[in-house]
Parts: structure tokens; sequence; C-alpha cells
């Protein structure tokens, strides 16, 4: 096992929710709240989760563009969780970040030269060619024209802005790039050319990715290992096939049930079933007591409620990996609230 | 206020062979990127009434400029009587329409004779240097505590904008009225006419920054969430390099369109002061001082009202067409 190139302990962000003249918190909203992470050098480790669960925010906390209200962040062994924005810049150069929308992530107002060539200005790098060369030569690796150096983002289309960002975090030749949502904004035939183009910069510089995603499917492609997020926890860790074979916490079967199956045929033949969640996503500003996610929860007792399950591998499961539940699901487990997908909804 | 990329794609298509012909004609840098500055210009050419009003603005500027050379050559002094040119018994004008005539281009003052063609040349220059340097005293200030506001939010905001908000409601005519009767009639060692067009740049240009503050500070606060505003951190841009390289850029449209419109508002108010005896002093000229002459004469000699009239109305029309235009080139989506 490679070592860990970044880690999370007990990594929380709460955001303060104020009101009046005074600013008096009456509350927060606990958008991530205590995970343990870490990424190893060299591989994707895909985080998803659906739409609140704090996701993004976990990766901003890892780029420390957001500081953690509690608990450690270390990178190559050093603690970044507190450290301010000047102690930061030389650590910037090894930890950057694609964005999700291609559209507000690039400043209409600067040419496409101008965003690139912007990290090697603000971390001072020396470019011995000169700074266009610089900047061509990044497009290039991206697969763009490079001698579109002096256009405008409006002029390109979403996928060849994606990979504008692409070049403009791979400028610093860092050492970890945080993915958020790289693809999820981009037409289903890009999505493939840019996740590919990720996949072979990754072998290209020796990256280290975390992406996060709400496309299992996605994840599924790129990732080496897979973190399921559920109202700013961490339900469940794994190895890519292990997590999508053996799912043990019953958040994750839900989740891989949703994944819809292109071919009428394979689905009605895999007698693949569908495990339907009811209500909403509880509040994080006033998450359930216990387990997070009982509430909708179908195998749910009255110690879920009280007692909050650790992340831990169980040892009494031989297929086990890093689930936080009390009752895991099983192997051909059959599961209440499951129903043949073949029924009309 | 950004241009988005559809903006850009219906101008391309909507002009497809010119952008081909200028493409090649540019030779070397046809692979060049259009800028937003370019695209705008395009479409500003393309809108004649904003042109027209463009053109007015100046050739107002160029004869403000040019006032003594224009006044040498086919007027007459300021300060000038022409008593020959005034009927002793109705102290009107001689000859018709308030005694326009060759020597006499816009006619002469009643009782006085002096020549109002220099007069109104002059009172532009008085204007036109109000207006604009107050335009920029509002834009300096309201931009730079609308981007403070903006972008550190918390107290600064909430102090910023109750500061406006009080300045809103604040009576700016009366108060232009009290401070002008305490202030000296000199200042700075100016004489007396650029000293009161002092008072009046500092009166008009204070009481109107809050109009651009506040759009300053809604594009900042909607700016400063965008995404490439967090790229930037993440990449270790410091707070100045924000605000000046990434947002600054984007609020140049928003903001000098406003400070095109707030141009004529501010001709208005400088004439409103003249017309009420605070303006410029006697016997500078100022379109707002001559209406308020004019006043007891508009009866039996109306063209004495008309021309100081006339000029304020065709001023702040092309300056608010020439804004129109400039902000539909600079935002279509506005429209």
């Amino acid at each position: 096992m490679s070592e860990n190139l970044l880690e999370a302990t007990g990594v929380e962000k709460h955001f303060p929710i104020t009101k009046g003249l005074f600013k008096r918190q009456i509350g927060a909203v606990r958008a991530v709240d205590g995970i343990d992470l870490s990424i190893r050098t060299g591989e994707t480790l895909g985080l998803v989760g659906e739409s609140g669960s704090g996701k993004s925010t976990a990766g901003r906390l890892f780029t420390r563009i957001l500081e953690p209200t509690a608990g450690t962040i270390t990178f190559e062994g050093e603690d970044i969780s507190h450290k301010s924005v000047t102690q930061m810049r030389p650590l910037r150069r090894d930890v950057q970040m694609i964005f999700q929308d291609p559209y507000s992530s690039l400043n209409p107002r600067h040419t496409v030269g101008a965003i690139i060539s912007a990290p090697l200005q603000i971390q001072n790098i020396p470019t011995p060619n000169g700074v266009k060369k610089a900047v061509q030569d990044l497009l290039a690796l991206v697969g763009l024209n490079p001698e579109h150096y002096n256009r405008y983002p409006h002029e390109f289309s979403g996928g060849q802005r994606q990979r504008i960002g692409i070049a403009r975090a791979l400028a610093l030749r860092p050492k970890l790039i945080i993915a958020d949502e790289p693809v999820s904004a981009l037409d289903v035939s890009i999505q493939a050319q840019v996740v590919n183009l990720m996949e072979d910069l990754q072998r290209e510089f020796n990256l280290t990715y975390l992406f996060i995603a709400h496309d299992l499917s996605v994840v599924r492609h790129i990732s080496d290992r897979v973190a399921v997020m559920y109202l700013g926890k961490i339900v469940e860790v794994a190895d890519r096939d292990d997590l999508y074979k053996n799912p043990r916490h019953p958040y994750t079967v839900a989740l891989m049930s949703a994944v819809p199956v292109p071919d009428p045929v394979r689905r009605d033949r895999a007698q693949r079933e569908r495990v339907l969640l009811t209500g909403d996503v509880p509040s994080p500003i006033n998450p359930p007591s216990g387990c997070r996610f009982r509430t909708r929860c179908w195998k749910a007792q009255e110690i879920c409620a009280t007692e909050e399950p650790p992340l831990i591998t169980r040892l009494d499961d031989p297929e086990s990996h890093l689930t936080a539940c009390h009752f895991p699901v099983v192997n051909d487990e059959t599961v209440a609230g499951r129903r043949p997908a073949a029924t009309p909804a | 206020m950004s241009l988005g990329p559809e903006a850009s794609i219906t101008d391309e298509t909507t002009t497809p062979t010119a952008d081909a012909a200028e493409e090649r004609d540019r030779g070397e840098k046809a692979i060049a990127g259009r800028s937003l500055k370019q695209i705008a210009w395009r479409r500003l050419k393309k809108d004649k009434v904003a042109l027209a009003g463009g053109i007015v603005v100046i050739f107002l500027i160029v004869v403000a400029i040019l006032a003594p050379v224009l006044t040498r050559l086919w007027g007459h002094p300021i300060d000038e009587y022409h008593v020959d040119q005034i009927d002793p018994t109705l102290s009107t004008p001689l000859g018709k329409l308030g005694g326009i005539s060759r020597h006499f281009l816009l006619g002469v003052e009643p009782t006085s004779g002096r020549d109002i063609f220099g007069r109104i040349l002059y009172g532009a220059q008085t204007s036109l240097t109000v207006a604009f340097l107050s335009a920029f005293v509002s834009t300096a200030i309201g931009t730079i505590f609308g981007l403070a506001a903006g972008f550190l939010g918390g107290w600064v905001d909430s102090v910023i904008s109750r500061v406006m908000d009080f300045l809103l409601a604040f009576p700016q005519l009366l108060f232009a009225i009290a401070l002008v009767s305490v202030l000296p009639d000199t200042i700075l060692g100016l004489g007396d006419r650029w000293s009161r067009v002092l008072v009046l740049v500092g009166v008009i240009g204070f009481f109107g920054w809050p109009y651009i503050g506040r759009i300053v500070r809604g594009q900042t606060l909607s700016l400063r969430e965008r995404e490439f505003v967090e790229a930037s951190r993440s990449l270790g841009a410091r707070s100045p390099r924000i605000l000046f390289r990434e947002l600054l850029p984007n609020l140049a449209a928003p903001i000098l369109v406003y400070t095109t419109l707030i141009i004529p508002t501010n001709i208005l108010t400088e004439a409103a002061l003249s017309f009420l005896g605070v303006g410029i002093p006697p016997p500078n000229p100022s379109w707002g001082g001559m209406l308020s002459d004019a006043v007891a004469f508009y009866s039996i000699d109306p063209m004495y009202m008309i021309i100081p009239g006339g000029m304020i109305f065709i001023t702040v029309l092309a300056f608010n067409l020439f804004g129109d235009g400039l902000r539909d080139a600079l935002d279509p989506k506005a429209r």
C-alpha cells in the first residue's frame, strides 16, 4: 500500500447562521461533520453522494479555500488545517482544483493566455522560454490549439473551457488535483473525452485525483477507490470493484440501484431491482441523532437513533470494508422496500 | 453584467461576411480573439441613435474646450455690454428673435445687450466641467466603497450601506444652498468662478456616489461567488489581485454605463443650483443662471429662455441616448 498524500481526521465545517443586527449566531449548517479520509499517492479517489451531502465543501476544505471548524488536514505529513493565506501559498503549487462550471470558472474578461499564465505569475514560476511558450505547451497538452492563446473564454465550447480549466490546474505541476464535479456540466459525449484526458494526464504526470461526482458510472470508470458521503459524513469507503459488487451500507445500496441501465434487455435479464428511498435528505442544520441515514433506512432499529455507527471494517464479514452502519447489508439479502424495476412507478 | 457567450454567438452569425473579411484583413493577427471591447464597439457602431448622441456629446466637448477661440471668431466677450442693441424704452433686444443677427449669432441679453453666443459657449464650459468632474468624483467614491462593501461584507457592508441610505435620503439641494452661503467666495486661490465650480463638483459628486456604490456593491456580491474568484484564490492570489485583476474588469462595463448616465443628471442639478442662485457667481455665465435671468423676460423676449433651455435639453438628451446605447452595447441582456 502506498503512503497517504492527504489525510483528513475528524474534519468539520460548520457554516454559522446569524440573525439580527449584531449577527447573533442562532445555528449552523453542518456541511461537513467529522470526516476521516485519506488519499493515497497516485490513486484516484472518487467521492460520491447526492446534492447537499457536503462533497464540494470537503473538496474546498482539502484545498484550504475554506478553513475547517475542527479536525486536522495533513498534506505530505504537514498539518495545513489552519495555515494562513500566506503560509498556504507555497503549498498551492502541490494542490490544485478543477471546477464544476466551465462557464463561471474562467474570468470572461481575461484571455485564455492570461488565465493559464495566472498561476505562473502568482507563484513567480520562471518560464525559460517565455510565458507565451509555456501557455502554448499547456494548451497543446490538454488538446487545444496553441494558437488560441489570446482568445477569450466565450469563444470556446463547454468541453474546451473545461480543458482550459485543466490546463490552468496543471500549470503548477501539482501532485494532487481536486476535481469538483468536473464533467457534470458537460454533454455525455464530451464527458468521456474530458475523463479520458484526465486519465492520460494522470499517467503522464503521476497525478493523484480526488474526483468528486454524483454520477456513479463516471466514478466507476475513473476511480481506484470510492468514498460515499451522506449528510456531511462518510458512510462507506472501499476499492471500486469491491464497493460496486458488495455495497455494505444501505445508502450505498440504494444509490447503486438508482444508476440507470441503458440496455432494457440487460435490465430485464439481470432481474435488476430498485431500492426506492422515501422522504427527503434531512436538514444539515439539525441532523438526526445517531446514524444520519436512519430516517430513510429500512433497517433502522432503536440503536441507530441513539448511537452513531463508527466507520469500521466488520470482522464477522469476510468481504467487508470500511462501513459506518450498525446493520450492514450482506450479500443476497432481500431488502425491504426493494421492488422490481419493471413495475411502472 | 457580463457578456454571455450567446451574445457573441448571435453577433457572429449576423455578420459572417464582414467577420470573414476583417479576419482576412488582419492577416497575421487573424487568429486573435475578439475582446468584449471590440464586440461592444461593433454593436455600438450599428446603433445609429446612440452614435448620433455620441457625436453631439463630442461636439459639445470640443465647443466647450474651444470656447475662447470661438468667441473671438464669431462672438463678443461675455461681459461686454452692447446697449446699442437694446430698445431703450422696453429694454428688449432690437430686431427679431431676441436680436439674432450676423454679429450676434444667438441674439443679445435684454437690458445689458451681452452676446448670448459667447455666454452659451462659456456656460457649456461650466456645465460640462461640473458634470464630468462630479461624475468622476461619484464614480471614484462609489466604486471604492461599493467594492469594499460587496467584497468584505460583514459590518463593513452594513456601515457603508447605511451611509448610502442616509445620503440618498438627504435633501441635497437644501444642503448645497446652505453650504454655498457659508463657504468663502474663493478657495485655494482659484478665483470665484472655479472656486464655485469646485464647490459644485464636491456637492454633486458627493451626493451622487451612493447610486454607483449600490450598483457596484450588488455586482461585486454576485461576482464574488463566481468560481473564477475561487480559482484565483486556490492559486494563492491575495485579495488586491482578486479585487483589481479579477473583479474590476468585470465591473468596468456597468461603471462606464452609469457614469455616462449620471452626467446628464449632474448637468440638470448644476442648472437647478444655478437657477436657484447658488451656482456660478455673475458675471460668469452658466446655463441655469441664464434661465434664471430669463424668467423676468420670457413674455416679451422668449428667445432668451429658449436658447439656454434648448442647450440643456439637447445636452441631456444626447448624453442619455449615448448612455443607453452604451448599455445596450455592453450588456445586450438588459434590453
